[in-house]
């Protein structure tokens, strides 16, 4: 027995198509603060350390590639705009429109993973990556920069994980888009990750003046 | 002979036990009930698993001398700290309890995210079987703390394989709490207000709360640890310039709100318990409320008090301390108004209640002397000593197991559509609460007069107290075992139970037959009245301002 209301993308135990909206909405937001806590334990380490070894610090972050920094964080703040408007466009519910945008923000995503693969290159050529391979000019910094530089990599390599998550997230959505999922009325997946995507570029505002710009020498 | 009268065949109605019996319906089910119990049964093994390392160490500590070497021992004592902590207690009250009622008790068909909830099922699997294998191939020496320097250069056992195992099982932890977080929000039937919930369904809020903020900290912390272990950087490590006492910090940041993970599910046990079995309303249903959430915040600033001889700076210590008495004031508060619900109600000594009336006496005593360690002067002395471990085993064994003991007897009929023999449970009961304080209160005694904790040997003159306590713990075993045996028998031929045995009050006694069907209601029920209105008058005022409804239909 069907019942003639009955709306296929309203799950069993919610009464109304509003209240599960606002359930995943709510979920969605209650996981991004468990990804502040989890960056947060990162950046307090951060914290420690740079007022331990602010010298020290000072002397890394010469060797942190400022241009393909500041290229990366244009990318992923231009990659934050055409998802908001991918969002509008699932909420308008153009189909076109929201294909292209998803993919832009998924080819934006790939650009800055792209560059982040070429800084790691340099510092693996430098011998800046921590453990026993690791070398580093200044004699008096050498145990601290191998800290600042683990940090480095712990916490632009935590960010690099999800933004492959959220690369993998946005190409099931662009499946979802072609096979006529989404429209006016129900586009939560577009939300949800758009929301995901937007936390994960925040992070990286956070990331790129710690990392590159605050203290430096040169 | 040729008249066989056929007995009439009474079907059973249909209920989320009987609806499916193929392995499939069990391992993809995505009904908040079946994943309770497969929550119930995992963790019973890994009880099991983790009682078993306990009493190895008992074992060992009879004599002097120690049956096992140092380095066994070493490995007993972390097995034993892993698996009760991370794969027992965590998800013990919140994953079965919580997880079966909840949704029942706000009058919801399910948890906001039913298929998210069978995740962390099989998430909190994966971790476990991380741990298990770490456990069987050679053990881990660290302590369940995983102290820096310690277990990310000198040790040479599994670390990271166990870390892995509890960072795996924080993300199960994670989703439950975020599942119950929007389940409350946004579930609640039509009448249920804020103020007219279950205390239980708050005390699980509160524990979301900590779930969600606390345990993100623990697994980025062990991740880091098992980076250092891999490159050897140095960011905890003394000897290259990194800091041990960060990991501490972190470590606590979140593993002692997570010791209020491990509480305030019980404690909202205990309020259901004591209500029902004095035939008696909450006494300051508001107070017991905002007391939970008190202690979830309050709980995230007390850390420190880990710290105390750790090199600490000593005015971050005397805040510590100065906090962790204040946090101690929400669970006095909880304390006094079960107390004050008992005064002059009807009490009945069924076995939740014995359990519950365990649960307080245990809890005080707990609670207490984690005051004195709270105290910077005390715990210099009685820091790493057998009066810790009595201390906090009085909160999580006293306390948690004795609620989660009481809160699995009492809700078993609506579990199982069974009673257990009353008779047998009480025995039982009695057996628990003797074997308990044989095993832990000497350890009060021996950590005063200064054995350290972690020993796998120790001087003559300690032995007595330690025998004592070995006794204890074999009388605590068998405790265990007679309700896993009764338990197991009632399941099946126990008497058949009504949907309200105990004439108790709330949605999943009044309106959720026993056992429930699937979606918990035949129909959609609408609340009237506060939660315990065991009096039967109507409510007196508006208990918050004006908000009459749930969400639903607001």
């Amino acid at each position: 027995m069907a019942i003639a209301t009955h709306n296929e993308r309203l799950r069993h135990h919610f009464d109304t198509a509003e209240q599960q909206e606002e359930s995943s909405t709510l979920g969605m937001w209650v996981f991004l603060l468990t990804e502040i806590m989890f960056f947060g334990g990162m950046f307090g380490a951060y914290t420690v350390y740079r007022n331990m070894y602010p010298d020290a610090f000072a002397s890394t972050s010469r060797f942190m590639n400022i241009t393909l920094g500041a290229i990366n964080t244009v990318v992923l703040i231009t990659s934050s705009l055409t998802m908001a408007l991918a969002v509008r466009s699932a909420q308008l519910g153009v189909k076109r429109a929201l294909i292209l945008f998803l993919v832009l923000t998924l080819l934006l995503g790939c650009i800055f993973l792209g560059v982040k693969v070429v800084e790691y290159h340099e510092k693996w050529v430098d011998h800046h990556i921590p453990g026993p391979g690791f070398r580093y000019d200044d004699a008096r910094y050498f145990r601290q920069a191998q800290i600042l530089f683990f940090l480095y990599f712990a916490m632009t390599g935590m960010h690099a994980l999800h933004m492959i998550i959220g690369a993998g997230l946005l190409a099931t959505l662009i499946i979802m888009a072609r096979r006529d999922r989404f429209s006016a009325a129900w586009h939560t997946p577009v939300e949800m990750i758009g929301l995901y995507w937007h936390f994960v570029d925040i992070v990286w505002i956070f990331l790129f003046p710690l990392l590159y710009l605050i203290g430096r020498t040169r | 002979m040729s008249t066989i009268f056929e007995q009439p065949r009474v079907e059973a109605p249909a209920n989320y036990l009987n609806v499916d019996y193929g392995w499939k319906s069990w391992l993809f089910t995505t009904d908040h009930k079946r994943i309770a119990l497969l929550y119930l049964f995992s963790i019973t093994a890994f009880f099991m698993v983790g009682g078993a390392f306990a009493v190895a160490m008992r074992i060992n500590l009879a004599s002097p001398r120690g049956v096992f070497s140092a380095d066994t021992y070493n490995k007993l004592f972390t097995m034993h700290g892993i698996i009760m902590v991370f794969f027992f207690l965590v998800p013990s009250i919140p994953a079965v309890l919580g997880n079966f009622l909840i949704p029942i008790m706000i009058g919801a068909r399910d948890l906001a995210f039913p298929r998210i909830n069978l995740l962390s099922w099989y998430i909190y699997i994966v971790g476990g079987i991380f741990a298990l294998w770490a456990a069987f191939d050679g053990g881990v020496d660290t302590g369940w703390t995983f102290y820096a320097p310690y277990s990310t250069t000198y040790s040479n056992t599994h670390v990271i394989l166990t870390a892995m195992g509890v960072f795996v099982a924080g993300f199960s932890s994670i989703l439950t709490g975020l599942n119950f977080i929007v389940t409350i929000h946004k579930m609640r039937a039509p009448g249920m207000t804020w103020m007219r919930l279950p205390l239980f369904v708050w005390a699980h809020y509160a524990t979301a709360l900590i779930q969600v903020l606390g345990t993100p900290v623990i697994a980025i912390t062990l991740v880091l640890l098992a980076l250092e272990r891999i490159l050897h950087a140095g960011i905890f490590d003394p000897a290259v310039g990194g800091d041990p006492i960060l990991f501490q910090h972190l470590f606590w940041f979140y593993s002692h709100p997570a010791v209020y993970i491990m509480i305030l599910p019980g404690m909202g046990v205990m309020s259901e318990l004591v209500t029902c079995f004095s035939r008696k309303g909450i006494f300051g249903y508001s107070f017991v409320a905002f007391s939970s959430i008190a202690i979830a915040v309050v709980g995230f600033f007390v850390w420190g008090h880990h710290l105390f001889v750790a090199g600490q700076s000593m005015y971050a210590g005397t805040v510590f301390s100065l906090l962790s008495f204040i946090v101690a004031v929400p669970s006095a508060i909880k304390v006094f108004n079960w107390t004050a619900t008992m005064y002059r109600g009807s009490i009945s000594f069924d076995t939740p209640m014995l359990y519950a009336f365990g649960f307080i006496g245990l809890f005080t005593i707990g609670g207490l002397t984690g005051l004195i360690l709270a105290t910077m002067a005390l715990d210099v002395h009685l820091t790493d000593t057998y009066f810790v471990i009595a201390h906090f085993h009085y909160v999580m064994v006293g306390g948690m197991v004795m609620a989660y003991l009481g809160g699995i007897h009492f809700w078993f009929p609506k579990i199982t559509g069974r009673m257990y023999p009353e008779l047998w449970a009480k025995f039982a009961a009695l057996v628990v609460f003797v074997g308990f304080n044989l095993t832990f209160f000497p350890q009060f005694l021996l950590g005063y007069l200064g054995m350290p904790r972690r020993y796998y040997s120790y001087p003559e003159e300690f032995q007595v107290l330690h025998v004592m306590s070995s006794a204890g713990a074999s009388i605590l075993g068998v405790g265990y075992v007679i309700p896993l045996i009764y338990l197991a028998w009632a399941w099946r031929k126990g008497p058949r139970a009504p949907q309200n045995p105990w004439d108790a009050k709330g949605l999943e006694w009044e309106k959720a037959p026993s056992p429930p069907p699937t979606f918990n209601f035949d129909t959609l029920p609408i609340v009237t009245e506060p939660a315990y209105n065991y009096s039967g008058e109507p409510e007196k005022e508006e208990p918050l301002a004006g908000e009459q409804r749930g969400d639903r239909h607001a």
